[in-house]
Order: C-alpha cells, then sequence, then structure tokens
C-alpha cells in the first residue's frame, strides 16, 4: 500500500464541502480536463506537497473539537481524489479507526473494482455529474460518462448516502433539457440526499492564462443569482421531494 | 441588615456584608431557551436612538468631536443635570453639561490636554492651564521627575510604548452594582469601618495611604448621591426595582468616567445582576417584557455616549475613539449552572434593536456548556453585526471564579476583588533587531539598550541569535516592571480613582499587566533564521537594515510546531524574566498579547525584521499570524493561537477572525452552526480570546469612499469594537488587507 500522496492544499475550516466544519484535503492531479475547472493548477500528476499518511491524520486530529460540535469530519477533494485510492484508502481506513466522518468529493473517473473498498468506507460520496445529457460528457471534460455511471450505480446499490453536484453554465448545462435529463437521472438513485447547484464562476480563469492554457469557455459569463434561482425552481420542480440547494 | 427593597429576594451572606457574587447565586434565574421572547424597540427607544444617531452623525462630521467644555474641571458633581431629551429619558445622567459634549480630566496630565484641545481647535481656559502646570501637579509631571534617561530613550525608541504615563491608566472596574443592591449610605458604613479598622501602633507608609485612600472612596461615595440628588434620584439607600437598578448602576459608572479619563473604563458584569430586579418586577407585575428590554435598549443608549478627550497620537495607537465598556455577558457557574439569564439575551438584542455598535463592548464568556438556545443567538448576532469578542470562560473560570469580569479587551478581574496596574506593551521584534544590532535602535542610531557585543557575520545563526536575544529580553524585561512601578506608585498618588475603589473590597488583589506586540513577526523571524538562510544587509552605519531570505520557512499560523513552538518559547522566556522583579505595591505580573490597534504603529516604529518583514509594514494585531502567512485556512491558524498557554498571559491572548459570510456556509442555518462550532473548537483547544468579523471586503471598500452610507458599520479589531468610518485610513488599510477567511 502507499503510504505516500500528492496533496494540492489543505483547507482547515472548509464550509462548503459537506456537512459541518470539515478538514478539505485538495489532491494534487487530475486527467479530466473539465471546461469550466477553477483549479487548473491541480491537474499535474505526481506534482504538489508529498505527504505521508501519519502526517495527515496527526494534523487531521487536531481539529476534532471543531468536527464535533458541527458534525463535520474530513473531505477529500482536488484534483481527482480516485486517481490516489491506494493512499486514500490507507488514509481513510485510519480515519474510520478514529470514528471520523469521510467525504469524497470527485467526477468518479476510476475503475469501478480498484476503488470498492475506499467506497465501503467512504460516509458520503460527493458525485459531480459533468452534464445532464451523458452524451455530452466528452465535450465537458473530455472523457465519457461511463465510469461516472457504474459508479453511481454502485452507490445506489450499496445504499451509500450520495449528494450530487452540478456546475450551471449558462447555455451549455443549464438548459430545461439539460436539468430534465438530470432528474431523471437522480430519480434513479434513492440515495441521494441532496443536489447541489454551483454556479459557473470565472475565478479561475487567470490560473489558466498563468499556466498557459486556452480557456474555451472565455465568452460565458457567470450566471447571476436569479438565473440560479431559475434552475433551482425548476429542478426542483422536477424532484419535488429532494433538498436542492 | 434588611433593607425594604430586598424583599422577594432569597437571603443569604450578602446580606451581612457585600457579596455581590452571593446575591447572584441565591436570586438569578438561569436560562436554557431560545431568542424567541425578545422585543422590538419601543416607539419611545426609537425615537430617542434617532435623536442621538443625529448627535453622532453631528460628532463625525465634526472631526470627531462634537464639543468640549473647555472652562469646567470634571469631576462627579461639576455639571448641572443635563438630558437629551427629557420627556423620552427613562435611564438619566449625562457625562457632562451635554450629550456628547466631552470633559477636561486633567489630572492624568495636563500637556495632553491642551495638545487634544489644540488638536480639535479649541483653547484651553488660561486658568485651568495655570493651576495644572504650576499649583496642582499632575500623574504625568510625576511621572517624568522620576523617570530615568534610560526610560525616556526606551519609550522615545518604542521599545515600550503606549504606557499611561500621561493620561488616566483605567483598567479598574468598579463593582457598580454594589450602588443598586445596598445603596450609598450601606457602602459608607462599610468604608468607615474599613477606615476604623486601620489604627495601628505603627504608622507606616503603606498604612498612611491606605487611611488617605479610603477617605477619599468615602468623599467619593458621598458626591455620587448628590450627583443623583441633582437629578431628582435619592441613592441613599437601594434600589427598589429594575429601574432603579439599573439607575443607580450607571450612576455609579457614571460618576468614575466624570473623573477618570482611563486608558478602558469597563462596566463589568452587570447583565445577570439586573436581571434578578426584572424578573422580581415581572412577579410583581411591574413590568412587562417591553419594558424590559426598553430599560437594557436606555441603558446601552447612555453608554453608546461616553466620551473622552484624548489626542490624535492616541488615537493613531487606539483608534476609533474608544472607550472600552466591557460588559461580560453569560458563562457558568461553579456550581454548573449557567450564568445566562434572559437579560444577556436582552443586551446583545440592543444590536438589534439599536443597531450595531462598538460600545458597550459586549463580551461573550463562553463554555462549551453554555445553553445551545444562547450559542446560536450569539452566533446570528455575530453574523448580523460584526459587533461581539468572545473569551474562553472554561479557562478563565478555574482562575478568576464566576463572577470576574473583562477590564478593556481581554483583562479578566474579579470584581471589587482584583485591579491591575496596566502597562501596554513591550515591542519584542525592535528587541529582536537590538539583539542582532548590539542594543542600538535601527531607526534612531542610537544606544538605547546597554552596549554589547553586535552580531557580525552575514548569515544569522539560531544559536548566536537566541543567545542574544535572551539577554536584551533580560534587560528589557527590567527596565519594563521599573517604569511601570515609576508610572503606578504616580498614579496613585496624583489621579487616584476613588470611585472605582470606593466600589472595590478592602483587600485588593493586584496584578501588573505586561504585555507584547510583534509576537507573530518574532517566530516567523527566528523560524526563518532555524530553518531557511537569512542575509543581514547593513547599512553606512554598520546596522541590520534588511535580511534577504533563501528557502522555505515554516510561519505561525498553520499549525505547525516547528514555529509554534518557538512563540511559545519567547513568551515563556519573557515572562519568567518579567517574574525576577520587585512589582509595585507587591503586584501579580501577568502578560497579555494584545495589540489592538497599535500594531500600526508598532511596525511604523520598527525596522525590517529576519521573516522578510519591511521597516515600516504593520505587525500583525495581537496574536494573529502575520496576514498572507497562514496557508491552511482559519482552523490550522487559531490552532497556532490557541497553543500560546494562558498561563503565562493572565491578562489576555487577542485573535482577530474575518471571514466573507459565505465562508461560515451556504445556507443561514450552516453559517449559524458552522460559528458555533469554530467557538466551541477553539475555545476546546485552549484560544484565549476571539474577535468575530463577519463581513464582505467590499462593504469595507465601499465605507471607505462613502462614511455617509455606513454610520453604524462596526469591526472589531484586536480586543474592541470599532465604528468602522472612524478608523484612521492607515488604519482601515490595515484591516482590509488582513486576512479574510474566504472558505472555498
Amino acid at each position: 500500500m502507499q503510504t505516500e500522496g500528492y496533496i494540492h492544499s489543505i483547507e482547515t475550516f472548509g464550509t462548503l464541502d459537506g456537512p459541518g466544519v470539515r478538514y478539505v484535503i485538495f489532491m494534487q492531479g487530475c486527467a479530466l480536463r473539465c471546461a469550466f475547472c477553477h483549479n487548473p493548477d491541480t491537474w499535474r500528476i505526481g506534482t504538489g506537497r508529498r505527504i505521508t499518511v501519519d502526517e495527515l491524520v496527526e494534523d487531521i486530529q487536531s481539529y476534532r473539537p471543531y468536527f464535533q460540535s458541527s458534525g463535520g469530519g474530513v473531505t477529500v477533494s482536488g484534483g481527482e481524489p480516485l486517481l490516489q485510492t491506494d493512499f486514500l484508502t490507507l488514509l481513510f481506513q485510519r480515519l474510520e479507526g478514529l470514528g471520523m466522518h469521510k467525504v469524497l468529493d470527485s467526477g468518479g473517473f476510476a475503475d469501478l473494482e480498484r476503488i470498492k473498498d475506499l467506497i465501503n468506507i467512504t460516509d458520503l460520496f460527493m458525485l459531480s455529474i459533468k452534464h445532464g445529457d451523458l452524451s455530452r460528457y466528452p465535450e465537458i471534460c473530455g472523457s465519457s460518462s461511463e465510469r461516472p455511471m457504474a459508479l453511481a450505480r454502485y452507490l445506489t446499490r450499496m445504499e451509500k448516502p450520495v449528494w450530487i453536484r452540478y456546475v450551471i453554465i449558462p447555455g451549455v448545462t443549464g438548459q430545461k433539457k439539460d436539468l430534465e435529463q438530470l432528474a431523471d437521472r437522480i430519480r434513479r438513485m434513492p440515495n441521494v440526499e441532496k443536489v447541489e447547484l454551483l454556479p459557473y464562476n470565472t475565478m479561475g480563469v487567470y490560473k489558466w492564462e498563468y499556466l498557459g492554457l486556452h480557456y474555451s469557455l472565455k465568452d460565458i459569463a457567470a450566471p447571476d443569482e436569479q438565473q440560479m434561482a431559475e434552475v433551482r425552481t425548476y429542478l426542483q420542480g422536477l424532484l419535488p421531494s429532494l433538498a436542492i440547494y | 441588615m434588611q433593607f425594604t427593597a430586598w424583599e422577594g429576594f432569597n437571603p443569604g451572606a450578602w446580606m451581612d456584608e457585600v457579596d455581590i457574587r452571593d446575591f447572584i447565586q441565591q436570586n438569578y434565574t438561569p436560562y436554557t431557551g431560545d431568542s424567541s421572547f425578545l422585543q422590538a424597540p419601543t416607539e419611545r427607544s426609537r425615537k430617542l436612538w434617532e435623536k442621538i444617531k443625529e448627535l453622532l452623525w453631528q460628532e463625525h462630521q465634526n472631526n470627531g468631536v462634537l464639543d468640549v467644555n473647555t472652562h469646567v474641571i470634571s469631576g462627579i458633581n461639576a455639571y448641572p443635570a443635563a438630558y437629551i431629551d427629557r420627556d423620552l429619558e427613562i435611564i438619566v445622567g449625562l457625562q457632562t453639561d451635554a450629550p456628547l459634549k466631552r470633559a477636561l480630566m486633567p489630572a492624568g496630565g495636563i500637556r495632553m490636554v491642551r495638545s487634544a484641545l489644540d488638536a480639535y481647535g479649541y483653547e484651553l481656559d488660561p486658568q485651568i492651564d495655570a493651576i495644572y502646570s504650576h499649583y496642582r501637579k499632575t500623574h504625568n509631571q510625576g511621572v517624568f521627575d522620576a523617570y530615568t534617561p534610560e526610560m525616556r530613550m526606551a519609550r522615545k525608541a518604542g521599545i515600550i510604548t503606549g504606557l499611561p504615563d500621561a493620561y488616566g491608566r483605567g483598567r479598574i472596574i468598579g463593582d457598580y452594582r454594589r450602588a443598586a443592591l445596598y445603596g450609598i449610605d450601606y457602602l459608607i458604613q462599610d468604608k468607615n469601618k474599613a477606615l476604623y479598622g486601620l489604627d495601628c501602633d505603627v504608622f507606616d507608609e503603606a498604612l498612611i495611604r491606605q487611611r488617605e485612600e479610603f477617605t477619599e472612596q468615602i468623599s467619593a461615595l458621598r458626591e455620587m448621591k448628590e450627583m443623583a440628588a441633582s437629578y431628582g434620584i435619592d441613592m441613599s439607600r437601594p434600589a427598589r426595582n429594575a429601574r432603579e437598578a439599573i439607575q443607580f448602576t450607571y450612576f455609579a459608572y457614571l460618576a468614575s468616567v466624570r473623573e477618570q479619563n482611563g486608558a478602558a473604563m469597563s462596566l463589568g458584569r452587570v447583565a445577570t445582576f439586573l436581571d434578578i430586579y426584572i424578573e422580581r418586577d415581572f412577579k410583581r407585575g411591574d413590568l412587562t417584557e417591553e419594558g424590559a428590554q426598553e430599560l437594557i435598549d436606555h441603558f446601552c443608549m447612555k453608554l453608546r455616549m461616553i466620551r473622552f478627550l484624548r489626542t490624535p497620537e492616541y488615537n493613531e495607537l487606539f483608534s476609533g475613539d474608544p472607550v472600552w465598556v466591557t460588559e461580560a455577558i453569560g458563562g457558568m457557574g461553579l456550581d454548573g449552572r449557567t450564568l445566562v439569564t434572559k437579560s444577556s439575551f436582552r443586551f446583545l438584542h440592543t444590536l438589534d434593536n439599536l443597531g450595531p455598535a462598538p460600545e458597550p463592548n459586549l463580551t461573550v464568556l463562553w463554555s462549551e456548556r453554555l445553553p445551545r438556545g444562547f450559542k446560536e443567538f450569539c452566533a446570528q448576532i455575530s453574523i448580523r453585526t460584526s459587533s461581539i469578542q468572545y473569551e474562553n470562560d472554561d479557562l478563565m473560570r478555574p482562575y478568576w471564579g464566576d463572577d470576574y469580569a473583562i477590564a478593556c479587551c481581554v483583562s479578566a478581574m474579579k470584581l471589587g476583588k482584583q485591579m491591575q496596574f496596566f502597562g501596554a506593551r513591550a515591542n519584542l521584534a525592535k528587541a529582536l533587531l537590538y539583539a542582532i544590532n548590539g542594543g542600538v535602535d535601527e531607526l534612531l542610531g542610537l544606544q538605547v539598550a546597554p552596549q554589547f557585543m553586535p552580531i557580525t557575520g552575514e548569515i544569522l545563526d539560531f544559536e548566536e541569535l537566541w543567545d542574544r536575544y535572551d539577554q536584551v529580553l533580560e534587560w528589557l524585561a527590567r527596565l519594563y516592571v521599573n517604569t511601570l512601578n515609576t508610572i503606578h506608585y504616580m498614579h496613585d498618588k496624583y489621579a487616584f480613582e476613588r470611585v472605582q475603589f470606593a466600589l472595590h473590597n478592602t483587600d485588593i488583589y493586584r496584578t501588573m499587566a505586561l504585555g507584547v506586540a510583534g509576537l507573530s513577526v518574532v517566530a516567523d523571524s527566528l523560524s526563518a533564521v532555524k530553518h531557511a538562510r537569512v542575509k543581514i544587509i547593513r547599512n553606512c552605519e554598520g546596522l541590520a537594515s534588511d535580511f534577504e531570505i533563501e528557502g522555505d520557512y515554516p510561519t505561525f499560523g498553520n499549525n505547525d510546531p516547528r514555529v509554534d513552538d518557538l512563540a511559545v518559547m519567547v513568551q515563556k522566556t519573557f515572562m519568567e524574566k518579567l517574574k525576577k522583579h520587585p512589582t509595585y505595591r507587591n503586584s501579580h505580573p501577568t502578560l497579555s498579547i494584545l495589540t489592538i490597534t497599535s500594531n500600526v504603529v508598532y511596525g511604523k516604529k520598527t525596522g525590517s525584521t529576519p521573516d522578510g518583514r519591511k521597516a515600516g509594514e504593520p505587525f500583525a494585531p495581537g496574536a494573529n499570524p502575520m496576514h498572507g502567512r497562514d496557508h491552511k485556512g482559519a482552523l490550522a491558524s487559531m490552532n497556532s493561537v490557541a497553543k500560546l498557554p494562558y498561563r503565562y498571559a493572565q491578562d489576555g491572548i487577542s485573535y482577530t477572525f474575518s471571514i466573507v459570510p459565505a465562508g461560515l456556509g451556504r445556507q443561514a442555518e450552516d453559517r449559524c452552526r458552522n460559528l458555533v462550532a469554530l467557538l466551541d473548537g477553539y475555545f476546546k483547544s485552549g484560544g484565549h480570546h476571539i474577535n468575530v468579523n463577519v463581513l464582505e471586503k467590499e462593504t469595507l471598500m465601499d465605507a471607505m469612499e462613502h462614511p455617509e452610507k455606513y454610520p453604524q458599520l462596526t469591526i472589531r479589531v484586536s480586543g474592541y469594537a470599532v465604528n468602522f468610518i472612524k478608523l484612521t485610513r492607515e488604519q482601515q488599510l490595515d484591516v482590509i488587507r488582513r486576512t479574510f477567511h474566504t472558505g472555498l
């Protein structure tokens, strides 16, 4: 097993990535190239800071009082965390032993067989769906929806709690038909507890430029509050019994 | 003793002698519910607050000072009764003869008064000037008569600074509740008894001084009664109902702020005490919830109007015209019951009813065991107003019991039983430069500390630097304590706080509250020297004027023991050295890590430091990490600060936290829960104090340009709250630049 991993950074007061106050580990490395990514600096594989499971666990432990009061815990995000499955499995096993709540925030691009051990000890999976129309996955992230959907089915079968995350890119992912397809997908997953609609934002554009990358969404503006509210209302109408934010 | 005013109270030891704590314990009603009982302001409160707001805006437009009474030496009875609007005020009494008009209090120092008047375009009455220049010596004159050349030099260089040697020292809290529970006549009797007991065979200096002090206190009490009488109120007997209890408490406080322009004039811990009267009035059918809230709203309006005449230099140090009318709220009792009452809520609710304000400085004593409803209410008010500070009751209770209050920002003291000799702070970052430069001040080029071998190498070596630093701290500790001894000897002699001490016990536990600034600069500097390569750049005089750092080094604020331990080591080392020196009146030395807003001025007066901070750049406030150097988010930063041991800084460790609302979570209820968790977690980890600001950066930037849109915008800075538009531009920028935790 691999006891060292590559991380991009740590946020000790994560309040947006799972329930309560969370210690968020942003893993370094991602094979996808999502057009809207605001952390392209987490893409490169094999770079970043090397850290051992022991180091992480020791650091995480010092934040326990904050987790206890809020029902929080640890969230692993990225990058694509599933690229470092062995490392994370080891980390989650240790955290499991300490009774800590563990969240995986991922696009689900991994060989299901390789990540089952990790999934089984994950308390909540935050699955990011790239597009309601699965055939448009490659256009958004350069990869097909096959693996993420296999994972989604597995999560449902295992009755694992899931939060869906969906980025609203005006004109690209936020059309009514996109949302209808998204709703269809979610209806087939009774294990989904919550849907988080995230407004596409341009905060990361400067990073693309800094990294010398071409940003294809340049002409698309971030949705305003009203647009987001409309999308939310529409999706809520399609999924009346789900918590949608 | 038995008064008719005490009918309906449970008896106890408090009836036989002055014992407010016992009265509270026998009579208060803990409240564990939520905030749904609270009432909106009455029409009368709204109208009165509108009038005051108008005056406050005039004051702002008039350069921050509405008016000054330049021909009266302030005192308990220096002014006739005055009102804002007699028909609207249910709690009466102004500090001078008109609202927001400032008073002359020259006993601390006439020079300060003169230059303050100059700065605001007023002229000092020549007769008063003559009296305090030629006939009646001031505290300030006394101190400078006794200062050594070395003390003057250290003061000039700013290695010790902010010293209360030109104005009132403050940080002494009278137990103002005593006036309400016992009435003045009883308190006079009690003091007379104490004076009677001070008749021994040997009349030594201490005994003579004490006799004089008690007599002074007795006359202050008599004058307090007269002041009340001028408003048609009889304070000779105990308060008979809630309105009188608040009025008497306020009058006792008012007497003290008519006499003392103290560096901090705190109120104490009155909410739960007053709640007992409110509950009794409820039982008698004399008061409704609306009426109770009205009383508290009116009390707080008065407290929002306390003013002192201060110089622009003072303002540069402690900006925003602070008074530190600190009121400690909540906490837990020694018996495990919470000290939260409905009135704890009512005080905080004034921030909703009247809008945010820096004063009174509402300070919540946080315990993990506080009722959930109260915790959530506090968090909601913080999110809405940024006007509350929090301190760790679970940490302080073992030291100070369950009837302590907070003087100024972070200084705990047992009410009526304890006081402190306020000592401002020593600049630890400058001291580090003295260690490198052989005691020569890096900016003045003068030998301030005794001459010793400077560091001559090109690359700083940790062991060598620490060895020199230790020597400098040794010298600094001695000089610092001696300077404070001088200051407080003279303050007792020339500007004795007779009102506040009249509301103290006979035997008082005294602390000498020393302080430090620049701890995170020193920790990072030592870390850079230890973990990276720091090269000295010398100027033409051979003084280290800048540093070049090669390589990475861990910085304070990331929960990294490699540097956090260095901060703790510096704190402990300095405290141990301070303890070695004899103190005035056998006071017990304590330490604070608190700068208030003076971190900007300290930075200005300090050369470049080995952590890469350039000459003139501000320090971080209080115990905060340097801005931009905490890379792991808010909790890592807080955990670094929480490691600084309270045992070695019993005068308090201040931390300021600012976050944008979205950084606390997506939904309102998430934000509330996460803020509660942040406070629970920080205090459980050993943190002592935290200011919480929940603001958009853009709001602050807009307020800089359009102050008229934000007359009540309040933010918390190290240890107190300020009206943002009252800060100097430089300080406004410093606040904005500081780490805003944005979340992700």
